[in-house]
């Protein structure tokens, strides 16, 4: 029977339902030594003085003096010290590490760090640094705007976002000689981590060793969410360099608060729009601005930018836009990957944006989004033409039949209710020319049986093992069950490319795809047994292949951003309590496009999960900055959905396959997170409260209500323009503004 | 002095400090770390377990106060109850972090609980990956309530 598209058991679910699974933290190791980070306490500065106040015996001590190789988190600009030498740009920034064989004495022991303050800034339009600026340039604004009725303005703003994985970042080194390389000194580090590859480059660089010297074992991973791609890099080398100078193996798992306050989070961003429009609600230009908060360190900021700025026009045909991105520096900790990675920034924009021109013009939202979706042969902001996978009016009237969106809207007005929807799109893969860069390698071995996977993709949760699985049983013609998945272990496995940006189904599983299909013609009538017997061990190593269709440059940023793209459209209906200004989300359908669901069961799971994450981002989850720290790091202050806040979700799949992926499947991780903020907003919009900023927490909620009229009848902008509409040959003089 | 507990069935006799959490004695010193970590202040409930059948948040006991009872954790359903084939079936686990302690919270909701016992009896257990609902269908397709 085949496995693709049916709901075949994960390979990890017997073991994580009876407690089996091993996490970082239920590993030990004999001799094992816990380690500790000392960390700023101030977000600008130098450092003057560094004083042990305890009785150092038994203690490891490191400070940047004990690397060997190069102070940097390596990872795209290099500017991030594992260490801090001097310098300090944000609280928490590590200085030094101690570890113990005795937890009580480790924590008890008191370090004195003397500064030098200096001003922090923490507005990053006042920024002095720009990590990165980048422009999409697409036909020709001014004449987009002059054939604009009417010009709709707005600045939109989004706070950061913990990813709250349930298990915090953690992390055992391992020296030799039990570590590859013996006695010369090598490491193996065990950890939770999104991509072994990314802490194999650090850690060799760090501490100057040759690859082969350096293996990283992913362990069962308690969840990510881009939380845990970049970050296990810093964590990793601080283990590594206790466990080097200590010659024992250290042990650091951070506390709730540590990787709260230390860890990366969501950018927070500004985004403006302003968008030339017809009477009838047809984009002529879109002029877009995005400001990223980078917080202390690049990290994948430009990369993040570059995401957030290719969905900033969303999933509109404009023939004229302009979009401007810029990440820039502030003294706070570096923010970094979360799900969705700049996206979910620049579509909440558009989104709001969209129902406030519909509001301008006095249409219908689901019309002005109808009349401008994307249809296959249009072209996107960087030009790129799409094809038949192309299905934004597809997921929107899908999604507005479903909940009677047209009568909904109308039987709740003037309501405590409001309801809301978005339309919004997510590329899967790396952008541009990025997966020619990565040229990911996956790999299959015959086994007796069938065969093994061999990749550095991760299973976080996601379900990559089993997925993964079912590709290659169809392709290679054997039984699910006789798949087996290596664990992710660089020692084992070939650099398969970071688990991040929706590409562990599409591109790695395709790449599977391909070895399984050479595989099985070399097997020919044979069984693998009999194969084994006459030819000895067969392992095929196969490497990403770009498809010839696909063209990207990326010093115009023009071409094909993206292999293929997922459409889908949320639908929220939000309460507000009038005593609390609480909103609640009531009912949420979702309908989603993801080329082809191999598992539709965890493809449901991604979905769900994702729009929790996003009602959460939408309403709930604040970061609290105070001085350049989180005032709220902790599980008590930041929340995130509970079962008490999370609606019922109704999801609908739809498939139109993709004809690269594997299967037909596009990317599914990331997108449900784009959508639901922007929906929830413009439901609390239809309910009279006009945001432009999220968390719509119950305070801001308060404030919008009384900005704008109490019971909402038709707006004091959508009046202006019927006014105006009166003397109709004034709006065809020249564009107006509504603010 | 010795405490002594019952731990899945087997009366044991720990000695350490009255006020050792009861999460680092069954993860440390009993080697059952099927119990999880995820907070350490009690939001969270990936360290629940039953302390005499009613489910608490073992990073919150001290050892001290669970001198005399019965401890379960998700080692003593020994992959035979319902519920742990159900999350397997119905996409309950995802990362799988907080799921025994999920488990555990569910095994206290009792036989077939209601949509409503759900929302309010796991209230206190976090679970970043799914959203709860995949959680709940899992619940009832065990008590049989469901075949969806
Ligand atoms: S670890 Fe006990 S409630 Fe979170
Ligand atoms: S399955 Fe990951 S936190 Fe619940």
């Amino acid at each position: 029977m085949r496995a693709v598209g049916r709901n075949v058991l994960r390979k990890d679910g017997v073991s994580k339902v009876t407690g089996a699974a091993r996490y970082i933290d239920d590993l030990t190791f004999p001799n094992l030594l816990y380690g500790r980070t000392i960390r700023s306490t101030i977000p600008a500065g130098e450092i003057a003085g560094v004083h042990l106040n305890f009785d150092t015996a038994g203690f490891t001590i490191v400070d940047y003096r004990d690397i060997a190789g190069r102070n940097i988190v390596a990872l795209i600009e290099d500017d991030q010290p594992c260490l801090a030498e001097r310098e300090i740009r944000h609280v928490a920034e590590p200085i030094l590490l101690l570890a113990h064989a005795d937890r009580e004495r480790l924590l008890a022991a008191d370090v004195q760090i003397d500064y030098r303050a200096s001003t922090p800034n923490y507005d990053p339009a006042a920024s002095a640094i720009t990590f990165k600026t980048i422009t999409i340039d697409k036909g020709d604004l001014d004449r987009g705007f002059a054939a604009a009725d009417r010009i709709v303005e707005g600045e939109y703003r989004v706070g950061h976002q913990e990813q709250l994985y349930i298990e915090p970042n953690g992390v055992i080194a391992v020296p030799g000689p039990d570590g590859p390389g013996g006695d010369e000194g090598g490491i193996v580090i065990y950890g939770s981590m999104q991509c072994p590859y990314y802490v194999h480059r650090a850690i060799t660089v760090l501490l100057d060793l040759p690859d082969d010297h350096v293996r990283i074992i992913q362990t069962e991973t308690g969840g990510g969410f881009g939380g845990k791609e970049e970050y296990p890099s810093m964590i990793a080398g601080h283990a590594a360099l206790l466990a080097r100078k200590a010659r024992r193996p250290v042990k650091i798992i951070y506390d709730r608060v540590e990787d709260m306050l230390a860890t990366t989070k969501r950018h927070p961003g500004i985004i403006r729009h302003r968008t030339g429009v017809t009477r009838d609600g047809r984009l002529t230009a879109m002029e877009i601005d995005v400001l990223l908060d980078g917080g202390a360190y690049a990290t994948l900021s430009a990369v993040v930018l570059s995401r957030g700025v290719i969905h900033a026009s969303g999933p509109y045909r404009c023939d004229h836009i302009r979009v401007r991105g810029r990440a820039t520096m502030t003294n706070t900790p570096p923010n970094g990957a979360f799900r969705g990675f700049g996206a979910p920034q620049t579509q909440f924009a558009t989104e709001v944006h969209m129902d406030r021109i519909a509001d301008a013009l006095g249409l219908d939202p689901v019309r002005v989004r109808d009349i401008n979706a994307l249809r296959p042969g249009d072209t996107t902001a960087t030009g790129q033409r799409l094809g038949r996978d192309c299905s934004a009016r597809q997921v929107l009237r899908e999604a507005v039949a479903r909940t009677d969106f047209t009568r909904r809207r109308k039987a709740l007005a003037g309501s405590n209710r409001g309801i809301g929807l978005s339309l919004f799109f997510h590329g899967s893969g790396f952008t541009g020319g990025g997966e020619v860069k990565l040229a990911s390698k996956a790999a299959l071995a015959l086994t007796e049986r069938g065969a093994r996977i061999l990749v550095a993709s991760t299973e976080i949760g996601q379900g990559t093992r089993t997925m993964h699985a079912q590709i290659v049983a169809d392709t290679l013609g054997v039984p699910y069950d006789c798949i087996d998945v290596n664990a992710a272990d660089t020692g084992e496995v070939p650099n398969s490319g970071p688990t991040v940006a929706s590409r562990t189904c599409m591109i790695v599983g395709r790449i599977l795809q391909r070895c399984a299909e050479d595989m099985r013609a070399r097997l020919g009538a044979m069984t693998p047994r009999q194969y084994l017997r006459a030819h000895g061990p067969l392992v095929v190593t196969k490497e990403y292949e770009k498809p010839s269709d696909i063209t990207w440059d990326d010093s115009s940023y023009r071409g094909d951003a993206y292999g293929s793209y997922g459409w889908a459209c949320d639908v929220v209906e939000v309460e507000v309590d009038r005593d609390t200004w609480q909103a609640t989300p009531v009912a949420f359908t979702t309908v989603h496009e993801i080329g082809k669901a191999i598992h539709p069961m965890l493809a449901k799971g991604q979905i769900e999960g994702g729009s929790a994450q996003g009602i959460g981002y939408a309403l709930i989850e604040e970061v609290v900055m105070r001085d350049g720290r989180m005032a709220n790091g902790q599980l008590t202050n930041y929340t995130i959905p509970t079962t008490l806040d999370t609606p019922a979700i109704e999801v609908v799949m739809l498939e139109n396959p993709y004809k690269h992926g594997p299967f037909g499947a596009k990317g599914v991780g990331e997108m449900p997170i784009d959508g639901p903020a922007p929906a929830v907003i413009n439901a609390l919009r239809h309910a009279g409260f006009d945001l432009r900023e999220i968390p719509a927490t119950p305070e801001k909620i308060m404030r919008a209500r009384s900005a704008s009229p109490e019971q909402r009848r038709p707006s004091a902008e959508r009046e202006s323009l019927r006014s105006s509409a009166r003397s109709g040959s004034e709006l065809g003089v020249g564009p107006q503004r509504a603010k | 002095m010795p405490i002594t507990l019952t731990i899945n069935g087997t009366r044991t006799r720990i000695t350490a400090h009255p006020m050792t959490r009861l999460l680092d004695v069954l993860r440390e010193d009993c080697g059952l770390t099927g119990t999880k970590e995820g907070c350490g202040e009690g939001e969270c409930g990936a360290c629940t377990v039953l302390l005499d059948g009613v489910p608490v948040n073992s990073c919150l006991v001290p050892l001290a106060q669970a001198d005399g009872t019965h401890v379960a954790t998700i080692e003593g359903l020994r992959g035979r109850h319902p519920l742990q084939r159900a999350f397997v079936e119905h996409g309950g686990a995802q990362c799988g972090i907080c799921t025994p302690g999920m488990i555990m919270a569910a095994v206290a909701l009792g036989r077939k609980p209601s949509m409503d016992a759900m929302r309010v009896g796991l209230a206190g257990n976090l679970c970043r990956c799914t959203g709860y609902w995949a959680i709940y269908r899992s619940i009832r397709s065990a008590a049989g309530a469901s075949k969806r």
